[in-house]
């Protein structure tokens, strides 16, 4: 029963009719949670001791750069599942999530420059994780060039799946190595807040915005799929008459 | 009955959107030269990729002697020779190197010296010649040296006669008859007439899909 | 196409085919490759000339001091390396696919593993080795203190064969591609990254007077975590792209 399932997820037809009704909750769910937890950090958060209100950006820096790794592994997973099944809905997912991932690691990078400004008082520092999120994004420019780059839809997908499979066995051992070139070059002396010893206060509404962040990476992760479903099934009966009703 | 060696069951075959062929079926018998014909771009070069394995694409069955194709990938290909339209053949090299390499890369299975396949196909004396001296018919003929050293029981050839002269290409129809005669099989595509009697004729245009989906038809 | 006598050849059923081995396909096409390679001798040349050259710019765009180049010689080579490596990786599998002889390749009766394992130690025979080979001659060019000349070429040796194990993923996607040249180069550099940090720490650290074994030792598990991984990468991504 449970691979009927399963292949019955694998039809793009059947998905596009399921997640219909899921859109606007998904889309209330998100907004709503982005709201608070923005309203939250940004007006009733106190500020920090060494940074004042500069650090704020956090409440996009970390959900971004946090959804930046989880997205590449969405897209990876989601290629794999493609390559392995031949599931058509998976390389769909894959090819939506490429360039949505690079939007948000561009976005931690950016944000992680502006907050660098105030803090270092350079709009560039080569820190670790900074680094390991530009070797990132570059990773992601790498699976969107590949996929633009084939005419034919199925080779662009199959390709960029191995490559996202690559860079998957990749990434840890690209996040180790500038860790460590890290440490060898630059005594830690400059260090972000980290996690652990943040206060309550800043620490629940940045929990909101993780989990509205995520919420929202679905959203778009979905309607992006529905959209790729469309043009992809653009020749068979029931997206013509799908057409033709609205 | 005996079995055939290649069976084809409702294989249905779609790129770049388009369905280039469906429901088709083909039985492959020991003694069977086969020309698949129809108009450019109907998928012959796509059914000759589905049939050398380059290509999985498909929906419906392939069977080798009765099981399925994608369980005995490496038996087939064992008793698989392809030469494509693209001869295969490196310029930098000599046809006798060329040959070695081929047999070498086929488990050294060979049924003649390489000397005397080159000689076949009227290339004595050029054996340790660079192929950037050779005209096209010739690299094409280093290409179908190939056919004499090879024991495969499966011949996949992409326009064989492509800059062969009129006296090569009736040899050539000599030496698959011989073949199938022996109980192999040849499927080739071809633009050019044969004079071969015994040839099957499959033409893919048939199995076009009869109507395609358009959106004139609901508006 | 001479008058034959077919009862010279074996018969069709006469002989049975035995089951395939590895071995003979692999010295096949390593022997075809390197036979090709040294045909095509004064291309072989290009990638070590690319290095020199780059080198040279070093001094002129920046100091001819040697502290100053002391300073950037162990990053230096290893980034010209890895940039000479990327550049002559566009022809590893497209010259096969260009002339048919890649369709061969892929259906012979073995594991596509072997052979791609045969034609990426080729480029690395007439790449990675000269490179490291070169290295010292680099190393006099950019005042390299005497200490860094062994761990350059240990590291180098080790380094260039993961640069073209991974290298062959990137040639293997982009093979049907008309322009694959610079998109090989995007796709490929951010994976370069790890073998860059310990290939240049390695000898920077023998400089510094500090054991380079470490790094060396990672250098060596990236080298086996490639020969197994990618060549099995780049047979797949073969199989993808060829029906581009």
């Amino acid at each position: 029963m449970a691979w009927q399932w399963f292949h019955r997820l694998g039809s793009p037809r059947w998905f596009f009719e399921k997640t219909n009704a899921w859109i606007p909750w998904l889309a209330a769910i998100s907004i709503s949670l982005l709201i608070v937890g923005a309203v939250w950090g940004l007006a009733f958060a106190p500020a920090d001791m060494k940074q004042g209100n500069s650090y704020r950006i956090i409440y996009i820096h970390v959900p971004a750069s946090f959804l930046a790794l989880a997205g590449y592994y969405t897209m990876a997973i989601s290629g794999a599942i493609g390559l392995i099944w031949k599931m058509k809905l998976a390389d769909m997912v894959m090819k939506s999530a490429a360039p949505i991932g690079a939007v948000l690691t561009f976005v931690a990078l950016i944000t992680g420059a502006v907050w660098g400004k105030p803090t270092w008082g350079t709009w560039w520092v080569w820190d670790a994780r900074i680094t390991s999120m530009l070797v990132l994004f570059f990773l992601y420019l790498g699976v969107i060039a590949l996929q633009e780059a084939y005419q034919n839809q199925d080779t662009a997908n199959k390709a960029s799946a191995i490559l996202a499979l690559v860079g998957t066995v990749n990434i840890p051992i690209i996040y180790k190595s500038v860790d460590w070139w890290y440490t060898l070059h630059q005594p830690a002396t400059i260090k972000f807040t980290s996690e652990s010893t943040i206060h309550p206060t800043m620490l629940y509404p940045l929990l909101v915005m993780v989990v509205g962040f995520y919420v929202f990476y679905a959203l778009v992760l979905l309607m992006r799929t529905r959209t790729e479903i469309l043009s992809r099934e653009k020749k068979t009966r029931w997206v013509q008459e799908l057409a033709v009703k609205t | 009955m005996t079995q055939p060696l290649i069976e084809l069951q409702a294989l249905r075959c779609e790129r770049d959107e388009r369905v280039l062929f469906e429901n088709l079926d083909l039985k492959v018998m020991p003694g069977d030269v086969v020309q698949i014909e129809g108009p450019n771009g109907c998928g012959k070069t796509t059914l000759l990729r589905l049939l050398t394995t380059t290509s999985t694409d498909y929906e419906g069955q392939i069977l080798w002697c009765g099981a399925p194709l994608k369980d005995q990938r490496l038996d087939y290909l064992n008793k698989l020779l392809y030469v494509g339209h693209l001869p295969g053949v490196k310029k930098a090299l000599t046809p006798r190197e060329n040959l070695d390499w081929f047999c070498g890369v086929n488990q050294g299975h060979q049924r003649c010296t390489i000397e005397s396949a080159l000689e076949e196909v009227g290339l004595f004396g050029f054996e340790d010649v660079p192929c950037h001296h050779l005209s096209a018919g010739q690299l094409r003929r280093v290409a179908l040296a190939r056919l004499f050293l090879t024991p495969a029981r499966v011949w996949v050839l992409d326009e064989p006669f492509t800059a062969i002269d009129k006296q090569g290409v009736r040899n050539l129809e000599n030496l698959m008859a011989e073949h199938a005669a022996g109980g192999g099989c040849v499927l080739l595509t071809t633009h050019q007439d044969m004079s071969m009697s015994a040839v099957r004729k499959i033409n893919l245009e048939e199995f076009k899909p009869q109507s395609e989906w358009s959106a004139g038809d609901i508006v | 196409m001479s008058a034959r006598e077919p009862q010279e050849r074996v018969s069709l059923q006469a002989q049975p085919l035995a089951t395939p081995g590895i071995g003979a396909g692999f010295w096949a096409t390593l022997r075809r490759d390197v036979l090709i390679a040294f045909r095509h001798r004064g291309e072989m040349a290009n990638p070590i000339m690319f290095l020199l050259m780059v080198i040279t710019m070093v001094p002129l765009g920046i100091s001819p001091e040697s502290a100053v180049l002391a300073n950037l010689a162990p990053g230096m080579i290893w980034v010209v390396a890895l940039l000479a490596t990327l550049l002559s990786l566009d022809g590893l599998f497209r010259s096969d696919f260009e002339d048919g002889s890649l369709e061969q390749l892929l259906m012979s009766p073995q594991p596509l593993y072997f052979q791609v394992l045969a034609k990426v130690l080729v480029h690395w025979l007439v790449t990675g080795l000269p490179l490291t080979v070169m290295a010292p001659i680099l190393g006099v060019m950019l005042s390299l203190p005497s200490a860094g000349y062994g761990p350059l070429m240990a590291s180098l040796l080790l380094g260039t064969g993961c640069l073209s194990l991974i290298g062959a993923i990137g040639a293997a996607l982009t093979v049907a591609l008309r322009k694959g040249g610079i998109l090989i180069s995007l796709i490929i550099m951010p994976l370069y990254v790890p073998v860059l940090i310990f290939g240049a720490s390695a000898v920077t650290s023998a400089i510094d007077g500090f054991p380079m074994s470490g790094q060396l030792a990672v250098l060596g598990a990236f080298l086996a975590l490639s020969v197994i991984l990618a060549p099995l990468a780049a047979a797949g991504a073969l199989r993808i792209s060829v029906n581009g």
